[in-house]
């Protein structure tokens, strides 16, 4: 049905008339109203708005664990909206990596092992060990999430995230629980997994200073996106002002 | 305290699954408890009020012919309280369309009056009215078995004349609730009659005209038996007194005993069960909902509630939901308990029913419930203590499992991540799987020896009736015969082989045990009915010494070389002291073996029968029956193939229902308990189950983490459950054994692997439930939450 529309080139992401409304009736909240979206293919991109606007519910639905009431979002060549659960499985399996604002790591395996339970099941993994040193934890490999401060168990979501060599990697609220030095560090191994393995790279944040690393800047307020902003200067994320 | 109040109110409310499959595990508990003392005490009181409102004797005196004037003496005796003669006899009753004549006993009625002692109960029509002799009094079970009713006619044969009778009423009574043809084991309902007839006509027909023999004697309240017995023996010597015995020994009283006894084991045993299982289902429960409100904890005590405060928020929890299943029990255990004691009401001919509760099994019902739970409970208040608020106000921590990690360097090599995450969590709540195999491995250890003990019961029928004896029918003799009329038998329609044999009763003595029962005296090589050795080998019989049946030499406390006395109660009625040659494994009755011409000899009678079993063509049955009716000196005819079916049903009504009943609750729990272990695994994990989605694991994948570690449970839970039903099946097995049969206890894989795959059918279903709940997470959701 949406062959037609499908756009071509060097794009992730395409959304049209992306609705998403929870409930029904007079209590029914609508997360999105219409969203129409472009993510070039390689881009950090930042996704502002105020808390309830309906950020995550984007990247919920573009990563493949919800889905929308109306519209289509298409990821490359394929509509998400028209796949089935064990397709969105697969396309989270084989391209998309997440990061929560609650790290969600298993407490029952090590840092590496929660790794592995990902590369184990990818197609084209990258090395356990490897994805580990990316984010600064080459020394704490064998260590059980009770062990590990806040920011190093978000680091492990990030190696673990960025394993299966992603297509995509979306970032809910990564700095929500962190400090700001931690916050920032965690940033960093974001940006670098972007500059070395290419991965499109998606954050939802509500903290603004985070958008001076992004290629590119979604506003978003009460469902809709407001405006973009292409960002002609970048700033590493060391250097960002809080 | 009214905000915690209603938090507490909204907590039950949402877990109100949880809390009503745990309350109902308490109400079955309490319900069991309840129903079997309200039967077990129902049963006792009706038996007490039946006995007393129709005067059962306490002791009975049997005597071979004593004159009237002898009960005069026997009432002097100290602690006699009422006295009453009778002449009871054995007959045979022919029935229309039966081909095989019926044993009987016939019972006298006193002329115009009540009989003083051992009355009768008339469930329909009337007395025989004085001088009728040719009305009688039917007993109301025989008769229903062969659909006798008023004004029907009987015909009966006494010492050898044969005579009519009617039926004028029917009747029921409280030493005939259960009937035994005298040489049998198996109380039948439709093989031996019952009836009662006035005095003056048995007079004549037993030639005992101004004489009884029975005497009847009831106690002053508080009289010993001993000393009572010894007198009327010592009064009745001279008249051919044939042992007198107490009620306890009466045999209808003894079978009523034994089943109560059974009861009472099988009550004592399950309902703890229940309760422990209980106990730790509400443990994990509350505990699991500690941790998940460790904020809430905290804040409430950062406000300055203290601990003890907030704890008793917990135990009211645990408590309202221990009460709710006891107050459940209760009322079902009456409702059920009632029931079932109309059941056995209707088993044992009661004419009617006492049924009460005692209110101390209402009390201990609930104060099992409420303490169990409460054993659950405290172990979790150690959890709220050790939260302070600080602690709690913190985000919480991931699960420790860095001591888990031992079993790393050699588990690596050859496991993926998801079966580390389940080893891990096994490893890390040892104390939680262990609770939780030890629940399904008792549960279904309490099915299997249910189980076990039923075809314990089909195992007992087959060896008694396939391989001890081989015959297909008994005859008896009225008296001891010449044993030369066994051999008469042989030329009768049908019969391919005899074996005579003699039986003759007698007390047997070890030092203070007896027992009250008989001689069987085989022929050497008997081949028909035998004595058998463990593995079923023939024992042969001595020339000097006596074989004892298993249980009768556990009542004696002997083994082979003891000396012990035996009291002839017969003939000449020697006194022998043998010595114990070997132990028979018989399992119905309590028998005890001589070689035939060594009991013939010891009692100087020699070549004498009382009976004999014969192996038949069974083609020729009717043929055979009609001609040993015309055979004078036969008094019994007995076909094994009804003993068998008597044997079965009793073995399956009554305590049988009981056991059924009980398998099947405790498949229940089985499941229940299962169904909790992966409902509260999944409860656990959910968070991590919903990460692994996220990450791209299929649900089949995400559903191995959580099966995996019921599968874990289930693996280690069915060996253990077959080692404690082995063990319970020996204590239910012990409960209903008695002299009068008892339960093989062989191992039996079937039960156990029927019992082992219901656990893993209820692991699978389980599995299935909770698979379905995956597929219903909401994975956003769940993420978004901090658990
Ligand atoms: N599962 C849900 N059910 C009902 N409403 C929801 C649900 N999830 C989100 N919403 C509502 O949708 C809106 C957008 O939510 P969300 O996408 O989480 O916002 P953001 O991430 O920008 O803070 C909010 O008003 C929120 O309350
Ligand atoms: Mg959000």
């Amino acid at each position: 049905m949406a062959k037609d529309s499908e756009p071509a080139g060097q794009t992730t992401f395409v959304t049209r008339g992306l609705t998403k409304v929870y409930g029904e009736g007079p209590a029914a909240v609508h997360a999105l109203r219409g969203v129409d979206l472009e993510i070039p293919k390689g881009e950090i991109v930042v996704l502002l708005g105020p808390s309830g606007s309906g950020k995550s519910t984007l990247l919920n639905i573009i990563g493949g664990l919800d889905r929308a009431t109306e519209g289509d979002a298409f990821f490359e060549d394929q509509n998400l909206s028209q796949m089935s659960d064990r397709e969105l499985t697969l396309y989270r399996r084989d391209h998309v990596g997440f990061v929560f604002q609650f790290y969600n790591l298993m407490p029952s395996l090590t840092a590496r092992e929660n790794v592995e339970l990902v590369t184990e099941i990818a197609e084209d993994p990258m090395d356990v060990e490897k994805a580990l040193h990316l984010v600064g934890l080459g020394k704490r490999m064998d260590h059980f999430p009770a062990q590990m401060s806040g920011g190093e168990q978000q680091r492990v979501a990030i190696a673990r995230a960025i394993a299966k060599n992603p297509t995509v990697l979306f970032c809910d609220e990564p700095t929500g629980a962190l400090d700001s030095t931690t916050g920032r560090a965690v940033l960093h191994v974001i940006n670098d997994v972007n500059r070395e393995l290419g991965a499109t790279v998606m954050i939802v944040t509500h903290a603004a200073a985070t958008a001076q690393m992004a290629h590119r800047v979604i506003n978003f307020a009460d469902g809709a996106i407001r405006s973009v902003e292409v960002n002609d200067h970048r700033v590493s994320p060391d250097e960002i002002e809080w | 305290m009214g905000a915690l109040n209603h938090k507490l109110l909204r907590d039950l409310w949402r877990i109100k699954g949880q809390a009503g499959a745990i309350a109902l595990v308490v109400a079955v508990g309490v319900l069991l408890l309840v129903m079997m003392s309200g039967m077990i005490s129902s049963l006792d009181e009706t038996r007490r009020t039946y006995y007393e409102r129709y005067r059962l004797a306490d002791v009975f005196a049997p005597v071979v012919r004593a004159p009237e004037k002898m009960l005069e003496r026997l009432a002097a005796i100290p602690g006699v309280d009422a006295v009453e003669g009778r002449i009871q006899g054995g007959a045979l009753v022919e029935i229309a369309g039966q081909d095989m004549p019926v044993r009987a006993q016939i019972v006298s009625l006193p002329p115009w009056r009540e009989p003083r002692l051992n009355g009768v109960y008339l469930a329909d029509g009337r007395m025989p009215q004085a001088g009728r002799t040719e009305e009688v009094l039917l007993l109301r079970s025989f008769a229903k078995a062969h659909g006798l009713t008023l004004g029907d006619h009987l015909s009966a044969t006494m010492h050898g004349s044969r005579r009519d009778f009617r039926i004028v009423g029917i009747a029921q009574a409280p030493e005939f609730l259960f009937t035994i043809a005298p040489g049998e084991f198996v109380p039948d309902d439709a093989r031996f009659a019952v009836i009662w007839m006035n005095q003056d006509a048995l007079e004549a027909a037993y030639d005992l005209k101004g004489a009884f023999n029975e005497a009847l004697l009831k106690l002053e309240r508080g009289a010993q038996v001993e000393p009572v017995l010894a007198a009327a023996d010592a009064l009745l010597d001279r008249y051919g007194g044939l042992g007198s015995y107490a009620l306890e020994d009466q045999l209808s009283n003894r079978f009523l005993s034994e089943e109560i006894k059974g009861l009472r084991t099988t009550s004592s045993v399950v309902p703890p069960i229940f309760m422990a299982v209980a106990a730790f289902l509400l443990y994990i429960v509350v505990s699991r909902m500690v941790q998940s409100e460790r904020e809430q904890i905290g804040l409430i005590k950062a406000f300055g509630y203290t601990d003890w405060e907030v704890s008793l928020h917990y135990i009211k929890l645990v408590v309202a939901i221990a009460l709710f299943g006891a107050a459940l029990g209760c009322a079902g255990g009456v409702w059920s308990g009632r029931l079932l004691a109309g059941v056995y009401q209707a088993v044992y001919h009661f004419p009617f029913l006492v049924f009460r509760v005692e209110p101390s099994s209402f009390v201990s019902g609930v104060a099992v419930s409420v303490l169990a739970a409460m054993a659950g409970g405290l172990l979790v208040l150690r959890q709220v203590f050790a939260l302070t608020p600080a602690v709690a106000m913190r985000p919480p921590a991931p699960a420790d499992y860095s001591r888990s990690g031992a079993l790393n360097a050699r588990l690596k090599r050859w496991l993926d991540q998801p079966s580390r995450m389940v080893l891990r969590r096994v490893v890390r709540n040892p104390g939680r799987v262990f609770g939780a195999v030890l629940g399904i491995a008792a549960g279904m250890g309490l099915s299997s020896a249910q189980l076990t003990v039923m075809s314990g019961f089909d195992d007992t029928l087959d060896q008694t009736f396939d391989v001890i004896d081989r015959s297909d029918v008994a005859v008896t003799f009225f008296e001891q015969m010449p044993d030369k009329t066994a051999f008469a038998l042989q030329h009768l329609p049908g019969v391919i082989e005899v074996e005579p044999t003699r039986s003759v009763s007698a007390v047997l003595r070890h030092g203070t045990e007896s027992y009250r029962g008989g001689i069987t005296g085989l022929m050497p090589g008997a081949r028909l009915s035998r004595a058998v050795d463990a593995d079923h080998a023939d024992i042969p019989m001595p020339d000097a010494g006596i074989v004892l049946a298993k249980a009768l030499a556990d009542i004696l406390k002997v083994g082979p070389g003891d000396q012990i006395m035996v009291e002839v109660l017969e003939g000449r009625r020697p006194v022998l002291e043998v010595p114990v040659a070997r132990i028979a494994d018989t399992l119905l009755g309590a028998p005890a073996f001589m070689k035939l011409d060594v009991l013939n000899r010891e009692l100087n009678e020699p070549g004498r029968i009382t009976g004999a079993y014969l192996r038949v063509d069974a083609q020729a049955y009717p043929a055979l029956f009609a001609a040993l009716k015309d055979v004078p000196s036969v008094a019994g005819v007995s076909r094994k193939s009804d003993s068998r079916a008597a044997m079965k049903k009793l073995m399956d009504s009554g305590a049988g229902t009981m056991r059924f009943i009980m398998a099947a609750i405790a498949g229940i729990i089985t499941f229940g308990i299962v169904y909790n272990t992966a409902r509260i695994s999944f409860g656990e994990q959910a968070r991590d189950l919903a990460s692994l989605r996220v990450m791209g694991f299929t649900q089949g994948e995400a559903a191995f983490i959580l099966l995996g570690e019921l599968a874990i449970v289930v693996f280690l839970a069915i060996p253990l459950g077959v080692a404690i039903g082995y063990g319970l099946s020996f204590l239910v097995a012990a409960g209903f054994s008695t002299d009068l049969y008892q339960i093989s206890t062989d191992f039996k894989p079937d039960t156990y692997g029927l019992a082992g795959g219901a656990v893993v059918a209820a692991a699978i279903l389980s599995g299935w439930l909770v698979k379905r709940d995956i597929e219903k997470v909401d994975l956003v959701a769940t993420l978004k939450t901090r658990e």
